[in-house]
Parts: structure tokens; C-alpha cells; sequence
């Protein structure tokens, strides 16, 4: 491998900032088509890969099952599920464009030499519409460079892109920092693949004011938007709510960065949530678990210092997944209003207030069931048990960021799209950067690597066709 | 809580692992940890001794150094399984010989083949040592074939005894005392092991020098293993073919235990060399490396016994006959002695634990299993 500093200084077909699923994607394709390719990517090797590192799976559309996926699942049935998260905030044409190319990534991922495993029952019977990676999301990752280093595709890593050179709408150069210098790297095309802003806190206050400092990011801390910004700054066309990020409701205890899928709770279905004030604040029994963990950590940040606890008792401990962190342990509501430093009066009025509410009912966490209270505000509509058999156990909540929506504009060409409405010539988006054009709003598991895939992929063939010319 | 370092860091593990479980493609050890919602001390020999230490988890993890939950599977279960090996043997007074186990073997083997040859050279008159022999029989000149039989035969005996009484505390331990084996179950491990299933990181390769996944280690231990089983089938032809017709070593070279021999004593010498040097090249950042010795001294002991017979083979009709013959049955002897104190208990052990996984596939396990997580 050629030292950096050396890479920098040729000129090449194409620049793909970014390292993730994406990016890979794109850096793959225009390898293949035979341009010169350079990936730079602002994360440490190990970091490399942003929001990527942390999936799991991806959702494609598929006319029949195969050895993973279960059963078939029609390109309109994917596309009614989008209309359903976005609730209509998605380009039809470019929506519909991902979901025809889905089709194709199975065979596509395969032939990269991404494995997947076999589906696993579940209650979420994903089996059927996404594709598991062996080994999640990294070990897809690696694969995906192991054969970018076989096409002869570049890498150089812990370098951020800190300027970028556009004249009227087409890309000349980008600046690089690597080592503590500044490098100006010319390429014909250029391929932003670099993710969304979810690790940039002061951006995130910008959206949701100070409170943003409470948040813990799921992803890595190298997820700063700079490209992002980079863009919009110099003409991009923006497209996605600039104040909104998909935040769900996570272990407090997690680290502030990278905690990724495993600081996720899923004990809030069975229990009350309480804030600071030791005050429920939401229905915790409004819909499956699954359906629900997204709107949590919404309703988390809007809490008093941006902290909630999960309680249950005894007899629901072991009806979820095995949490990261040890639940927090008390023989009477007293001991543990005094480990979460909660007022022990007011918890204890919560939970009789609570437990009093309570009607009888056949408790089933498989269905909707009739376990509900009457004359609560807000009531817990289902599964409402009381809380009454020590030990307690509480579990920290605060909100983990995921994503954010914010991106560029970009045609199905994945060509970025100027201020005026000209697409660029020579500046191609994927992944993250541009989710926001086909999912505005919402979330569907899985459906981040389709975007990022079949973008990559566009953006990789086109910038490669485009270097050539 | 845990009675050592190395248990309760494999306790943290687990639990962040059970929290995640992207890795439940990968081999049996996390489709078994999922199992469980909490792990005892032989939860965690079980799982230890159910992981091949093929890397593929460590080169898949989100989690493994320098993120702070510095999750290493690999190197953690490798201490607890080089750990447990201990408390299963028999008698436990011989416990300590796990403790620096390359300096044990290597002196039971060398003490072994001093005594071979200073019992050949005791007994047999030197003019019979230092000259070629030929035709049937050409071996018992030097030592008589029932000596050899009643010494051999004695000493894996032994072994035989402890290695059953030490399985019977691993089973115990990992919680299955009480129960038996069963017959689906142990046909599943026997395939399962015969194979090397999960040296295959779920099927890409594992991983050794770094994140490019490689089949040479699995290859390697089946010419290791495959070789020992050929080398063992050699020796019960052979006697065999001693009492059952009389026929006397040494056998011609096309004759079933010079074949079986051969081949075996091959795969003694190549398999245990190219598992050194993939032991030599691995990334030790997922190497429990304070049990190197043990390692080394269990390969060196394979090698020597092929080299040494492979030699004892060409060179048989030669004045050298008497000495590689002593050499040779030296190292076997001193095999025989510490297979059941030495790396030797490994095999035994994850077979065991793949008897118990495939038991516990097949009937459940008694928790409820939980959801999935999307992402």
C-alpha cells in the first residue's frame, strides 16, 4: 500500500468520501467499471464503516424465498410499508426506483462475498423481508472491502474531508486532512457517501436546544455531518427536516458514542416508565414493543433532564432480552426510589395509583390483550400488571440517536441536485447523505442499507462513466 | 462472584454478547449462550470449551478494542477453557501439571525415551541395539512383543481411566451431570467434530493473522487428527494381525498398518507443523498467549511420534532400527502417560460440549427463548 500522502497527490477518477455500506457500494462499482478509485474515510480503520458497523440487515424486495429469506415480498408490498412509516414524506419516483432495484441486491451482496445467515424465528418475522448478515453489520462491511482491495480501490483512513472545491456545480478538488496536514486531492467525480450528523452534538442542539447534551449517540463519534455541511454550504440542494433524527429510547448507562444495537431496552411494554419527578408521562402498553421504540425516545428527550426509568417487578424480568447492563435491584419501592435517587413518596404514589388502576385481564405479551387500567391519565392500554411482587427492578432510559433525515437532493441518478434545480455533472450521493429523499420521515428496519446500496451502486457506475467521458 | 478473573471477564462478555447476538451465524457458542439468560462457572466452561477459537467473532465485533466494552471472545474464552481443563482431572492431586504444562510434557517425554533406551540398552545385549535385523519378529529381538503389549497396554489403560473420570467431571460441571448422552446427539458431535463445523466461521473461514478469513487451520487439524486416528487404527491392525493370525512385525509396506501408518504418520508431521505456524502468525491480540507451552508441547509430542515412526519406517532395515525403535516408543509411551494432562483433553472436552449442544437443540433448554433484534 502506497503511503498516503503519495495517494493524495494523484489524480483521480473518482473521490468517495465516507466508508460505510454506501460508500463501499459505490467505490465497488466505479472500481469495476475500471476507473481509479480513492475512498477517504474521517474514522480510524477499526471506527470505519459509520452507522454501517452497527446494522444488522437489509431489506429488499424479492418475488420468491430463498435459502434466507422465507417467503416472497412484492415490490408494492415494500413500497405500502414505506408510504406507511413516511407517511407519504418519500419521492415516489425515487422510492420506487430503490424498491425495483432491492431486487437485485441479494445476488449483488452475494457475489461481493457478503454472507447471510438463515432466518431465525422471531416475533418480528423479518424472516421474510430482510436479509440478516452473518455476523452484522461489520463482518458485511469487511467483506465489502476485502473486495474493494481486490478491485484496486484505495483506502485511506482517519481522513476527514475539510473543503471542497466546486465551480458552478461541478467538483474540482477536495481538501483532506490526514497527519496533522492539509492535502488537495483533484478527482473527476466526486461521491459523497459520508453519512448524517447524528455525533455532531452542537448541530443536534442547533435542532433541539440544549437538551441535545443529554442525548447518547448510538453510532460512532465520527458520524459529523462535515460533508454534509460541506455540501449544503457550497449549493446543494437540501431535502429532509433538519430538526429531525431517529431517536429511540436506550440503556442510560450506554456509552455516549458507538453503544450501537446491544444498550436497547425492550422491559417497557411490561412495566410503567416514570420521569424524574417520578410521574409516568405515556401509554407503555400502546402497541408492540417493536412498533413502539421509536416514538420513546422522543418522549424521553421531552422529560425534565431527559431521563426515565423503566420498573417492573419479578414477574416480568425474564420476559424480554437479556439487557447489557444488570437491572437496578430493591426489595421494596423505597430502596429503589433511593438507588434512582427518585422521590420515594411520589414513586410510591405513582405505582399504588397505578396498581389501583389496574383491571383484571389475561395477560398475553403475544397478543394485544386486555390487560389494561381504567381511570389513569395517561392509561396503559395493554399488558398493565400490577407492579407488587419484589424484587423491583428499574431500568435508566435516555434517548439514543440513530440517524438523522437531513441530506442532499439527488435525481436517480443519484446525481446531486443544485440550488436553481441543475443536476451536478460530476457529484453523486449515497446512503445516509440521501436517505432523506426516500425516507422523509419514519423508519424501516433495514431500509437505510437498501438506500445506501442501491445509491452506492448507482453513484459508483455513474461517477465511474462520468470519469471516463 | 466468579472464582476467577478469567470467568468473571467471560460473565461480562456474555452478557454484552446476549444483548446483542449479531454473532449467532457464526457457531455454536451463541446460539448456546442465548440459551441462558445468566451464566455460572459451568455455563461458562461449557461455552468455552464449545468455541474452536476460529476468530471470525472477534474480526465481526462492533464491540471488540479499542471500543471501550473491549469485547474479545476468542482470547477470553480461551482462558476460561485452558482454565477449566484443571478442575476436571484425575487424580486432582495431578491438577498442577495444567499449571506449566510445556515443562511437564516435555519432561515426561524426555524421561520416557531415556528409559526406553536405557532399558534397550539394559537389556538387550549392544551387538543386537547396533545391528540391521531382518524378516518377522526383527522388532520382539529387541524388546519381546508381550513386554511391549503388557507396558503399552498398561499405560493406556491408564490413561483411558483418567480421560473417562475427567469427562465425567466436565460433565458434571457444565450441568449435565444426570443426564446421558444420547445416541442422535452424540452421532450430530461426532459429525459436527469430524469436520471441524465451527472452525469455519460460520462458513467463510476463520480467522488467523488478520481479517482475511483462511481454511489452513481446519485443514491442518484434520491432517492432525485424521493422522492420529490412522496412526491408532495402524496399531490395532497390526495387533490384530498379531493374534489373530500370528503374523509378525514388521509388516510389508503395501500391508494394511505400514499403509495406514504411513499416511498417518504424515499427517502427524505436517499437520502439527502447519498448526505451529499458524499458531506463530495469529494475531495475538486474540491469543490467550500464557498458555503457549501448552499448545507447543502437545504439537511437538504429535510431530515427534509421526517423525519418529516415519523414520523408524524407512530406516528399519538399518543398524538404527534399535535406537529410533527406543526413540519412538519413548515418545508414544510418554504420549500415552500425559494425554490426560495435556492439550490432549481438548478434543475430549468440545466433543462433550458438542454432545451437549446438540442434546440441548434438540429438546430446548429450559428458558424462554426471547425475541430477535432487528437493528
Amino acid at each position: 500500500m502506497p503511503e498516503p500522502s503519495e495517494l493524495f497527490s494523484r489524480s483521480w477518477d473518482v473521490l468517495v468520501a465516507g466508508g460505510g455500506n454506501a460508500a463501499l457500494c459505490a467505490a465497488i462499482e466505479a472500481a469495476w467499471s475500471g476507473a481509479s478509485v480513492l475512498v477517504v474515510e474521517a474514522a480510524p480503520k477499526f471506527y470505519r464503516g459509520g452507522n454501517t458497523r452497527h446494522t444488522r440487515n437489509l431489506r429488499c424486495a424479492h418475488d420468491e424465498a430463498n435459502e434466507v429469506l422465507t417467503g416472497p415480498y412484492p415490490e408494492e408490498e415494500l413500497w405500502e410499508d414505506l408510504l406507511r412509516v413516511t407517511g407519504g414524506e418519500t419521492d415516489e419516483e425515487l422510492a420506487r426506483f430503490t424498491i425495483a432495484r432491492s431486487k437485485e441486491l441479494w445476488d449483488y451482496m452475494n457475489a461481493q462475498g457478503v454472507r447471510f445467515q438463515p432466518s431465525i424465528g422471531g416475533t418480528l418475522s423479518l424472516g421474510r423481508t430482510n436479509a440478516f448478515f452473518l455476523g452484522g453489520g461489520r463482518a458485511m462491511l469487511n467483506a465489502l472491502y476485502r473486495r474493494a482491495g481486490r478491485l484496486g480501490v484505495k483506502v485511506v483512513y482517519d481522513a476527514p474531508l475539510t473543503g471542497l472545491e466546486i465551480e458552478d456545480g461541478v467538483f474540482r478538488s477536495a481538501t483532506v486532512a490526514h497527519g496533522g496536514r492539509d492535502y488537495r486531492v483533484k478527482a473527476k467525480a466526486f461521491v459523497g457517501a459520508a453519512g448524517g450528523f447524528e455525533a455532531n452534538i452542537e448541530w443536534l442542539k442547533e435542532a433541539w436546544g440544549p437538551e441535545a447534551e443529554n442525548f447518547l449517540i448510538r453510532g460512532t463519534a465520527y458520524n459529523r455531518g462535515a460533508v454534509l455541511r460541506l455540501l449544503l454550504d457550497a449549493g446543494v440542494k437540501s431535502i429532509g427536516d433538519p430538526r429531525q433524527c431517529h431517536a429511540v429510547a436506550i440503556d442510560a448507562r450506554a456509552p455516549k458514542f458507538d453503544g450501537g444495537i446491544s444498550t436497547r431496552l425492550d422491559c417497557v411494554v411490561f412495566g410503567i416508565v416514570v420521569n424524574r419527578d417520578g410521574e409516568r408521562f405515556y401509554d407503555e402498553g400502546e402497541d408492540f414493543w417493536p412498533k413502539r421504540y421509536a416514538i420513546w425516545g422522543r418522549l424521553v428527550a421531552a422529560q425534565p433532564d431527559q431521563i426515565a426509568y423503566a420498573i417492573i417487578d419479578s414477574r416480568s424480568i425474564d420476559r424480554f432480552m437479556p439487557s447489557i447492563f444488570p437491572p437496578i435491584e430493591a426489595g421494596s419501592l423505597e430502596e429503589l426510589a433511593a438507588k434512582l435517587q427518585l422521590d420515594a413518596a411520589r414513586l410510591r404514589a405513582t405505582i399504588e395509583t397505578f396498581n389501583g388502576a389496574v383491571k383484571p385481564g389475561s395477560f398475553d405479551p403475544a397478543a394485544l390483550d386486555d390487560c389494561r387500567t381504567e381511570g389513569l391519565s395517561p392509561e396503559k392500554t395493554h399488558w398493565a400488571r400490577t407492579i407488587s411482587e419484589p424484587p423491583y427492578y428499574a431500568y435508566p432510559l435516555r434517548p439514543g440517536i440513530t440517524f438523522t433525515y437531513l441530506g442532499v437532493r439527488v435525481d436517480r441518478n443519484a446525481r446531486m441536485i443544485m440550488e436553481g434545480s441543475a443536476p451536478s455533472p460530476n457529484m453523486f450521493a449515497a446512503g445516509e447523505i440521501m436517505a432523506g429523499n426516500v425516507l422523509g420521515k419514519g423508519y424501516l428496519a433495514g431500509i437505510g442499507m437498501t438506500i445506501g446500496a442501491v445509491f452506492g451502486r448507482v453513484a459508483g457506475r455513474e461517477a465511474g462513466q462520468h470519469a471516463r467521458n | 462472584m466468579h472464582a476467577t478473573e478469567d470467568l468473571a471477564e467471560a460473565d461480562r462478555l456474555m452478557r454484552i454478547c446476549n444483548a446483542c447476538r449479531y454473532c449467532e451465524g457464526l457457531c455454536a457458542v451463541f446460539p448456546a449462550m442465548e440459551k441462558r439468560r445468566s451464566f455460572a462457572q459451568g455455563d461458562l466452561n461449557y461455552l468455552a470449551n464449545l468455541c474452536h477459537q476460529c476468530g471470525a467473532c472477534y474480526f465481526d465485533c462492533q464491540y471488540a478494542p479499542p471500543h471501550e466494552f473491549a469485547v474479545n471472545v476468542p482470547k477470553t474464552l480461551s482462558k476460561v477453557r485452558s482454565g477449566s481443563y484443571g478442575l476436571y482431572a484425575w487424580p486432582r492431586a495431578l491438577a498442577p501439571l495444567f499449571e506449566r504444562n510445556g515443562l511437564a510434557i516435555a519432561l515426561v517425554a524426555a524421561f520416557s525415551v531415556a528409559a526406553f533406551i536405557f532399558g534397550f540398552a539394559a537389556w538387550t545385549d549392544a551387538g543386537v541395539l547396533f545391528s540391521a535385523h531382518h524378516g518377522e519378529g526383527a522388532f520382539y529381538r529387541i524388546m519381546p512383543h508381550a513386554a511391549m503389549a503388557w507396558l503399552f497396554g498398561a499405560a493406556f489403560l491408564y490413561a483411558v481411566v483418567a480421560l473417562v473420570m475427567g469427562f465425567r467431571a466436565f460433565w458434571a460441571d457444565i450441568g449435565a451431570g444426570g443426564t446421558r448422552p444420547q445416541g442422535l446427539s452424540v452421532w450430530q458431535a461426532i459429525r459436527d467434530a469430524g469436520r471441524l463445523r465451527y472452525l469455519d466461521g460460520g462458513g467463510v473461514g476463520c480467522m488467523n493473522e488478520d481479517e482475511q478469513p483462511t481454511d489452513m487451520r481446519r485443514h491442518y487439524h484434520h491432517a492432525t487428527f485424521y493422522g492420529f486416528l490412522a496412526c491408532f487404527a495402524s496399531t490395532l491392525t497390526a495387533t490384530f494381525f498379531h493374534y489373530a493370525f500370528g503374523w509378525e512385525a514388521p509388516y510389508s509396506w503395501y500391508s494394511l498398518p505400514v499403509v495406514l501408518g504411513t499416511l498417518g504418520g504424515i499427517g502427524l508431521v505436517v499437520g502439527p507443523l502447519g498448526l505451529m505456524r499458524a499458531k506463530k502468525t495469529r494475531d495475538k491480540t486474540m491469543t490467550d498467549t500464557s498458555r503457549f507451552g501448552m499448545d507447543v508441547a502437545f504439537l511437538a509430542m504429535l510431530f515427534a511420534i509421526g517423525a519418529t515412526g516415519l523414520l523408524l519406517l524407512f530406516l528399519r532395515a538399518t543398524p538404527l532400527m534399535g535406537t529410533l525403535l527406543a526413540v519412538h516408543l519413548g515418545f508414544v509411551f510418554g504420549f500415552f502417560l500425559t494425554m490426560p494432562y495435556g492439550k490432549f483433553v481438548h478434543g475430549l472436552y468440545r466433543f462433550g460440549a458438542l454432545v451437549r449442544y446438540a442434546m440441548e437443540e434438540r429438546q430446548g433448554y429450559p428458558v424462554p427463548a426471547p425475541k430477535r433484534r432487528a437493528a
